[in-house]
């Protein structure tokens, strides 16, 4: 049995505004393995984009621990977290964050340029990047220039040009109209069936069943952790006592 | 990141906002052109002053009465406070000493001329015919005052180009006669224009033989007595035997003041210096605006690219990578208008010195490289407090901001 990608225990994320204490995550203690795709849904304001970032290391929690690949990340120091973002996470937002002044090849190069790659493997790979979501005669274009839907697929590139382990996914359809969000949903899951691990947050309860596991949230807890086919990976995962 | 990448990345945030870059060069290179502009003028001034002094006359030493204060005690001087005139005799006296030249005492006091009904007020100077050579004056017409007894002299008179203009105009004024004072003069020549200059202008002085302007002002004294070194080496020696053979002359007091020429030119050379180091001081401030500038120009970029900032920490960027990015951003702006300031300091320079030839207004070398090294060094210095700024970004909330 290898180990599993994702180990959350006894995760708290409290954040503090004046007086008032909100639990955005109270007692998570989560198990998700290598190659699952997992829905997180529940309604606004359940935790479920606190707990993604708490996954993706651009946050870290108030209390709990955290393993990756079974390796302690809540105790790294900020430049190791960068670089464990940078080798084994992507992110897809809902509103795209591409860089408006660089063009699309520019910006799926951006995590190869900041990772230090040499300039002629980083063209190789977006040129492949551009090809595998059929972006080619779009290469050239600021995403100004460019329809959501060729946005979103501009930064799901971007997501996969360093071959991450975890995908993590923040209402990637949420901006975009319902034929194109399939479509997107379509890349990402793609993406799920060569291996990488995909987490996407969704409203859309018709979207979220589509995934392997759903994650239902609720005020900060999870409310329901649900296997579509009882089989799978969860065995992988010591429950927690 | 590497560092083409990063000088890429950087150049590509500063064009993408032109306005704000464009402010920030121009603001960088108005502060850099000033230190190259005002330094030039500085520096043009003293060179100009030194040109001028240089072309009074070479190897000078300059005796005028009066002791100078910076002279030691001396006992004798204690009693007797007023000073003995210097004369035409002490004048004589020096033509002896060995590291003497020529000699040319001079005698200066105000008249009037008149020529056919024409009047004028003027500078008369008493001199004998050394003057011209001591000087180095050169002459339009005619000669100069002929060389003779000193105690004597001839009513001849050389005029300046003014005087002839004024009050010949058109008409020959060689071999005319004029009224200087009371006395009457022949014209023998005119010396050649010599335009503005420092101290005496000679375009406006009359010239006539030291013992006539001396009983003309009733008077014994001369104003100074100009005295030629053999050699530029033996300006020293000519001042310490001048300073003996007056001493002795003068019973022992030294009531006289020698100054050599080298020594003006020092002291205007470290006036003129020191006013062209404050003038680029004041520039400098110019520099540190600018640098406060690009400080908060770069503040509000970081405000207003905080989303991007958390991208890029999305996107596995470390804090360090982002602060090089704006530090390269904020250096690349400076260079750039640094650069943009020391092109146009330059050709402003060089308007100067095609409006006024005589200036020589270059500037100073190391007033250039304290520009740019300014400009450089406070882009830089006011660059590090946004870059760390953004460095610290929290990702979770720059990204969450629109
Ligand atoms: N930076 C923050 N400061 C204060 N409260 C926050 C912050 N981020 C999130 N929260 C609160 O935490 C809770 C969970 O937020 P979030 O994870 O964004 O919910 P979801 O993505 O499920 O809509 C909400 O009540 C929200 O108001
Ligand atoms: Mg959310």
């Amino acid at each position: 049995m290898s180990i599993p990608l994702i180990e959350l225990a006894g995760i708290e994320r409290i954040f503090r505004l004046g007086d008032s204490e909100v639990h955005a995550l109270r007692c998570l203690d989560l198990c998700i393995a290598a190659g699952e795709y997992v829905a997180v849904m529940g309604p606004s304001g359940s935790g479920k984009s606190t707990l993604l970032n708490l996954l993706g290391l651009l946050d870290r929690p108030n209390a709990g621990t955290y393993r990756l690949e079974g390796r302690d990340v809540t105790t790294l120091s900020a430049e190791e977290q960068a670089r464990v973002r940078s080798e084994r996470i992507g992110f897809v937002f809902q509103s795209f964050h591409l860089v408006p002044r660089l063009t699309a090849a520019e910006n799926i190069a951006l995590p190869m340029i900041l990772a230090g790659i040499a300039p002629a493997q980083r063209a190789e790979r977006v040129a492949h990047a551009l090809r595998d979501y059929g972006l080619e005669n779009r290469s050239g274009h600021r995403p100004d220039q460019l329809s959501g839907g060729q946005r979103q697929r501009v930064a799901i590139a971007r997501a996969t040009v360093m071959q991450p382990a975890l995908i993590l996914a923040d209402e990637p359809t949420g901006n975009l109209d319902r034929a194109t969000g399939e479509e997107v949903m379509r890349l990402l899951e793609e993406l799920n069936q060569g291996g990488v691990t995909l987490m996407v947050v969704t409203h859309d309860a018709s979207l979220g069943a589509r995934a392997q596991r759903q994650l239902l949230m609720e005020d900060g807890a999870l409310q329901h952790d649900r296997w579509r086919s009882s089989e799978t990976a969860a065995d992988q995962c010591a429950r927690p006592t | 990141m590497r560092t083409p990448d990063l000088i890429r990345f950087a150049r590509d945030a500063a064009t993408g906002s032109p306005l704000r870059t464009f402010l920030l060069v121009i603001a960088m290179a108005i502060g850099v052109a000033a230190v190259v502009v005002l330094t030039a003028l500085g520096d043009g001034a003293r060179r100009y002053v030194l040109n001028q002094f240089s072309s009074i006359g070479s190897n000078l030493v300059i005796v005028l009465p009066g002791r100078s204060q910076t002279g030691g005690f001396n006992p004798g001087n204690a009693i007797t406070s007023t000073p003995r005139d210097l004369t035409v005799d002490d004048a004589q006296a020096l033509r002896r000493a060995s590291a003497v030249h020529r000699v040319a005492p001079l005698a200066v006091g105000t008249s009037e001329i008149s020529v056919g009904g024409k009047l004028r007020e003027i500078m008369v100077a008493g001199t004998t015919a050394e003057f011209i050579e001591v000087r180095r004056l050169t002459l339009a017409q005619g000669r100069f005052l002929p060389p003779g007894d000193w105690r004597r002299g001839l009513s001849e008179a050389v005029i300046g180009a003014s005087i002839r203009d004024e009050m010949f105009g058109r008409e020959e004024a060689l071999g005319q006669l004029v009224r200087i004072g009371d006395r009457r003069f022949r014209i023998v020549g005119v010396l050649a224009s010599t335009g503005q200059g420092l101290g005496m202008n000679t375009d406006e002085l009359v010239i006539i033989p030291v013992a006539l302007a001396q009983a003309m002002f009733n008077s014994n004294t001369l104003f100074r007595i100009l005295v030629e070194a053999t050699s530029r080496d033996a300006i020293e020696p000519a001042k310490t035997q001048v300073t003996e053979i007056i001493q002795l002359r003068h019973e022992g007091e030294q009531d006289v003041t020698v100054i050599t020429q080298d020594a003006v030119l020092a002291t205007f050379d470290r006036l003129l210096g020191t006013m062209t180091l404050a003038v680029a001081g004041i520039a400098a401030i110019s520099l540190a605006v600018a640098g406060i500038l690009v400080m908060n120009v770069m503040l509000v970029s970081v405000t207003q690219r905080t989303a991007e900032i958390g991208l890029l920490k999305a996107l596995g960027a470390t804090g360090a990578t982002i602060r090089n990015a704006f530090l390269t951003e904020a250096a690349m702006l400076s260079v750039a208008g640094a650069l943009v300031g020391f092109a146009l300091g330059q050709a402003g320079a060089a308007i100067i010195r095609q409006l006024y030839p005589a200036f020589p207004a270059f500037p100073p070398d190391w007033a250039v490289l304290a520009g740019l090294g300014t400009a450089l060094t406070t882009g830089i210095l006011f660059g590090v407090l946004p870059a760390r700024r953004a460095a610290r970004l929290d990702p979770v909330q720059s990204l969450s901001r629109r």
